[in-house]
């Protein structure tokens, strides 16, 4: 079996095919392998397309509002969203933007000590069954659909912010934090994680070899030498809380009101486009205005990923200096 | 194998008596009894694989990061066993110092590179900026660094030449005052003028600690050690004077290796 590989292995090279991937032209020609060639980089020039299309395509719905209709200053200071109203239809995210921030900045609150604390555990201080253990179940925790978050915080948390707090409703920006934050969690743990298995294990040795306890290592090694990963590990889970739809939406009472404290209902900019895109009229003022929303949301999005992606940029060439 | 005198025991540094180790079921030190005298350098030599580098993290007990590794025995470091259950190990490793095949100074300032031990062994504020300073730099000075890097103590440690790191991480030892050096091939990374400066480093530090080093170049070994122990397949062939071992070895494996026979 080895020598039969290492002789196909053998006659490839003798081959010299051209550039796309060698095993290929053991079945194809070399008209076929080009135009595989040419298959594989159209799938991976796709991805630049894909995103180009919808940001036109929410662009194209949004553009009537955007470019005159709207108020820019009622969009952005005010926080009526009363975009049904009779009289006066008013547009302003205000309330929105306010609920996604501190919805997302709660979760983070929680996610964020929880996930490293997690992270470095899983890298640290676990071995063998346990550590493999706990990456699997993490990652299953990350597959869990959310609308099936959304029912946990619909069916046992609400009742439970009831229980003990005596808030007059269990649905409010506390649940919709909670169940953020254990949406994040998981992104944060995994590359939380490969951020510090990153660190060389030789820094580990000379700390430790210097006297340093284990605990020593993690916080006067490990967390400087991984801190870019460990930022762009927070970043991503704040971007996967942001994007977030169906299960704020179940989670945070849906009050289009700036809160006064974590037990007040919150509305979030997701949850308005989800709740209200089936009601409206198409190509309506209202219509449009949530794919304005839905712009801002891109934006937010776009920006958080580039601070994340530049960060971990970061990482590499730290590590080949 | 030589005789173990009662009396050199009571004088020796570091010895092991019926060492074992095992990596889960592969066994990598095979009955150990050795001492290693203070204000010499002795040096483990011996083919790969034969246990030299193992028997070296031993002696801080850096081996016990791997949770397979099972050892029987014992080792008395100043006539302490290390096994001991109220041994503390930042203790142990505060006496104990190591230096690294591959420099790996830590990726801060070379000036908290060399504070970086000190740091965990004593409150917050123990001492003044001064006299932090003056650690700073005797060690420094200590390990022939000062000069070159005095100007830039604050820059990060990893952007010094392989020999400079090598230094850097002899001198983070000696904050701390230990008895003992453990070095393993410390020089296998540099190149030959970085690895005679190396050596005559060795040569001053002796006086103060016991070196035990471990490499891979025999001429090393017969330039730079007083004593030699030669390892094969785990066990300790040979320990006597450098020169004996080099010019008058008692067993056979010992001058095959040696001559270059062998390994």
């Amino acid at each position: 079996m080895e020598d039969s590989r290492r002789e196909r292995d053998g006659a490839e090279g003798g081959a010299g095919q051209a550039d796309s991937a060698p095993w290929l032209c053991r079945f194809l020609g070399p008209a076929e392998s080009m135009v595989a060639g040419v298959v594989v980089r159209l799938c991976g020039y796709s991805a630049i397309l894909f995103v180009f299309a919808i940001l036109f395509f929410v662009l194209r719905e949004a553009a009537p509002m955007l470019f005159g209709g709207m108020d820019l200053v009622e969009f952005i200071s005010s926080p009526d969203w009363r975009p049904s109203s009779e009289v006066r239809p008013q547009y302003g995210i205000l309330a929105l933007l306010v609920g996604t921030l501190s919805v997302t900045g709660l979760a983070m609150a929680l996610a964020v000590p929880l996930g490293l604390g997690a992270a470095v555990y899983i890298s640290e201080f676990c071995t063998g069954k346990v550590k493999e253990t706990l990456k699997i179940v993490i990652e299953l925790l990350a597959a869990i659909p959310s609308v099936v978050w959304g029912f946990i915080s619909y069916m046992v948390l609400a009742p439970l912010i009831v229980d003990l707090t005596g808030a007059p409703v269990g649905v409010n920006l506390l649940n919709g934090g909670a169940v953020l934050a254990l949406m994040s969690v998981p992104i944060i743990v995994s590359v939380g994680e490969d951020a510090l298995k990153a660190v060389p294990d030789s820094y580990r040795e000379a700390a430790l070899s210097l006297g340093a306890s284990r605990w020593e290592v993690v916080y006067r090694v490990l967390f400087p030498a991984a801190k870019n990963g460990l930022l762009a590990a927070v970043l991503l889970g704040v971007g996967r809380a942001i994007g977030e739809t169906m299960a704020v939406l179940m989670a945070t009472g849906h009050a289009v009101q700036i809160p006064r404290g974590l037990l007040d209902p919150i509305c979030t900019l997701t949850a308005t486009i989800a709740a209200e895109l089936g009601e409206t009229v198409y190509g309506g003022p209202h219509y449009r205005m949530l794919f304005v929303i839905g712009l801002v949301l891109f934006t937010i999005t776009f920006f958080v990923n580039l601070i994340a992606d530049i960060v971990v940029k970061g990482i590499r060439n730290g590590q080949r200096a | 194998m030589i005789a173990n005198e009662p009396a050199a025991s009571a004088a020796a540094s570091i010895s092991t008596r019926n060492l074992n180790l095992w990596y889960g079921d592969f066994q990598a030190l095979r009955d150990v009894s050795l001492d290693i005298k203070p204000g010499i350098v002795t040096a483990l030599v011996g083919p790969s694989g034969c246990g030299k580098t193992t028997l070296l993290r031993c002696f801080n007990r850096i081996n016990e990061r791997y949770g397979n590794v099972t050892t029987t025995g014992q080792i008395t470091i100043f006539g302490k066993n290390i096994y001991d259950p109220d041994v503390s190990l930042t203790q142990l490793r505060k006496t104990v110092g190591m230096v690294f095949q591959r420099p790996n100074p830590l990726p801060i300032s070379i000036y908290e590179n060399v504070l970086f031990g000190i740091r965990s062994h004593t409150r917050r504020g123990e001492y003044s900026r001064r006299e932090r300073d003056a650690m700073v730099e005797s060690a420094l000075r200590n390990v022939r660094l000062w000069d070159e890097v005095k100007d830039r103590l604050r820059k990060k440690a990893t952007q010094l030449t392989l020999e400079q790191q090598q230094k850097l991480c002899i001198a983070r030892l000696l904050p701390l005052k230990p008895r003992v050096m453990l070095m393993d091939e410390p020089c296998s990374a540099l190149d030959a003028e970085g690895i005679e400066r190396i050596e005559l480093l060795l040569q001053e530090l002796r006086k103060t600690y016991t070196i035990l080093i471990v490499t891979h170049n025999m001429a090393q070994a017969r330039r730079a050690s007083d004593e030699c122990a030669f390892m094969l397949l785990g066990r300790i062939v040979e320990h006597d004077k450098t020169l004996n071992v080099f010019l008058n070895p008692r067993e056979k494996e010992t001058e095959m290796y040696v001559t270059g026979r062998y390994g």
